[in-house]
């Protein structure tokens, strides 16, 4: 079943262009890592696809009954205020907004899920803390719980990774491919970990110069594994 | 005679009591948006807001209208939307948006009363938006219950869309993405900051409004982490220091905005001194 379609997609700022006519497909409970080189347009592409940019031209068909509140996503970087005040538990509850429609307050079954992820992320000690007083590390797993709780049928993740331990890492890679094997959610995941990708994912889009989609296979194949992800195509 | 009797003497004219229920429901308000505005970075939006609605009592007078109650109104709420509604992609933000609107709309405003005002009474018309043209003390009945209704409806706005305030504040981008209406949230909250800010203009001056926006909320993030217990707590402390320079101002015979905004400093210099004992104590 094809959940999203971007349609002769270009991206770009201010009429300058990043990229050119992007064509492909995301399928239900594809795990799809996006790779290619800072900046080549990927972050731009997530925000494209969230309906937090407008793209220059063509368009993003959603299918497979697809809603807009049934995706999860982190960004990059979020730009806090460095004097905002939020708990961890008010920022992971915040994800669940997208299961609330006008109801003014989270119910149980909401509340329950936040505590869930919270624990999943490790961080049960830190729920009552200041969420600027967190080290980046520690912020990106309160973002990542939070990502958790938006998620319903899709999960877009923009180097979830990045700042985190190799232990936490790790972790965090078993538990998306879980998410991904085994509730069945898609994921699409920005990294620039070329063996993580070629791990776990089924399908890599590499954006640049010229652009692939395809199988992990065929992209072991092709030409783009050589020169950007030359050691990841040997193991 | 005491200040206990003094009190309970000037508690027999309904004046006194209008001021001080007014004053406190508007403390209320302002304090409840503060919390979203000094975050959003739009702690002067209060002295934005009321240059604007000078500029247009303005273009009122030059065209020589009688009420200028609904254009002002109108011209203010279409302002906030403009200023709020830009969000986190705003090529100008915050602070500096503010500031272009006020500083325009004052010097559009003055321009205008220049050329062709038949009043000469300029001063007193600026002096009128900064410090409230009808003073606390003078306000009439349909006044006060207009002041009740509002706060109800405010309170009542803030509380049921608290957690979607909360979202949209905190990270836009993410509430959007994930199918938050957060354009609509963020108009809502204009709307209601525009129509606290041009009424209690009316009733206390924009200097007022102004400092009832920024301390609670500053003084209450001195000690407090949480986004709950930051708005729980600037809401009480505004209600009290409102409550408290009214008593005081009645006792004394001090003006009444300005006593209001001594207490709040007061307070402000309070919690910043608890928020560093407490911060020490963790260490
Ligand atoms: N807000 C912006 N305004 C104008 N240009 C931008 C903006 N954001 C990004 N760009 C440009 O768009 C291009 C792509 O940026 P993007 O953030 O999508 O890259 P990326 O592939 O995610 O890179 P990275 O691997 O470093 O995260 C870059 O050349 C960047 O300079
Ligand atoms: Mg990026």
């Amino acid at each position: 079943m094809v959940q999203l379609i971007c349609q002769h997609l270009s991206l770009g700022y201010d009429g300058h262009e990043i990229l050119h006519n992007l064509y492909f497909k995301i399928n239900a409970g594809d795990y799809l890592c996006i790779v290619g080189e800072n900046g080549s347009g990927k972050s731009t592409l997530m925000k494209t696809i969230l309906g937090l940019q407008a793209p220059l031209s063509g368009k993003i068909v959603t299918g497979d009954g697809l809603r807009k509140n049934e995706i999860g996503y982190l960004p990059q970087q979020t730009l806090v205020q460095r004097d905002f005040p939020a708990s961890v538990w008010e920022v992971v509850l915040s994800g669940c907004q997208n299961r609330q429609g006008l109801r003014p307050f989270y119910n149980v079954e909401e509340k329950r899920l936040a505590h869930e992820n919270i624990e999943k992320m490790g961080l049960s000690s830190l729920t009552d803390r200041c969420y600027r007083e967190l080290s980046g590390g520690q912020q990106q797993r309160v973002l990542l719980a939070r990502a958790l709780c938006a998620t319903k049928k899709m999960l877009l993740l923009d180097e979830p990774v990045s700042g985190l331990d190799p232990v936490v890492t790790e972790e965090m890679y078993c538990l998306i491919e879980s998410i991904n094997r085994e509730d069945g959610i898609t994921v699409v995941m920005i990294t620039h970990d070329i063996h993580a990708a070629l791990k776990y994912a089924n399908r890599i889009l590499h954006i640049g110069e010229s652009v692939f989609i395809g199988s992990k296979e065929a992209y072991m194949k092709s030409k783009f594994s050589d020169g950007f992800a030359g050691q990841g195509g040997v193991r | 005679m005491n200040g206990w009797e003094k009190l309970i003497l000037y508690f027999q004219y309904p004046f006194v009591r209008y001021a001080l229920i007014v004053g406190v429901l508007i403390a209320l308000c302002s304090s409840l948006l503060g919390v979203t505005l000094v975050l959003k970075r739009f702690s002067f939006i209060g002295d934005g807001l009321s240059h604007v609605a000078f500029g247009a009592m303005a273009i009122a007078a030059v065209f020589g209208m009688t009420n200028e109650m609904p254009l002002v109104l109108v011209v203010t709420i279409v302002s906030a939307v403009l200023l709020l509604r830009t969000g986190q992609n705003a090529k100008i933000k915050g602070d500096a948006a503010v500031a272009m609107i006020s500083v325009g709309a004052l010097a559009i405003g003055y321009l205008l009363m220049n050329l062709f005002a038949k009043s000469s009474n300029l001063s007193g018309d600026v002096c009128s938006t900064l410090f409230g043209s009808t003073s606390i003390l003078t306000l009439t009945q349909t006044e006060v219950w207009l002041c009740v209704l509002l706060s109800v409806v405010v309170t009542a706005i803030f509380v049921l869309f608290y957690h979607k305030i909360f979202a949209v504040t905190f990270d836009e981008g993410f509430a959007k993405a994930t199918g938050t209406n957060a354009g609509l949230y963020n108009l809502m909250i204009a709307v209601v900051v525009a129509v606290v800010i041009v009424l209690a203009m009316n009733l206390v001056g924009s200097l007022l409004i102004s400092a009832l926006v920024i301390f609670p909320a500053l003084s209450a993030m001195r000690v407090f982490k949480s986004f709950r217990a930051v708005t729980i707590c600037s809401a009480v402390l505004s209600v009290c220091c409102a409550f408290v320079g009214i008593l005081i101002s009645i006792v004394g015979g001090t003006p009444v905005g300005s006593t209001i905004v001594a207490v709040d400093i007061a307070a402000f210099g309070g919690f910043s001194g608890a928020g560093i004992i407490l911060g020490g104590m963790k260490k």
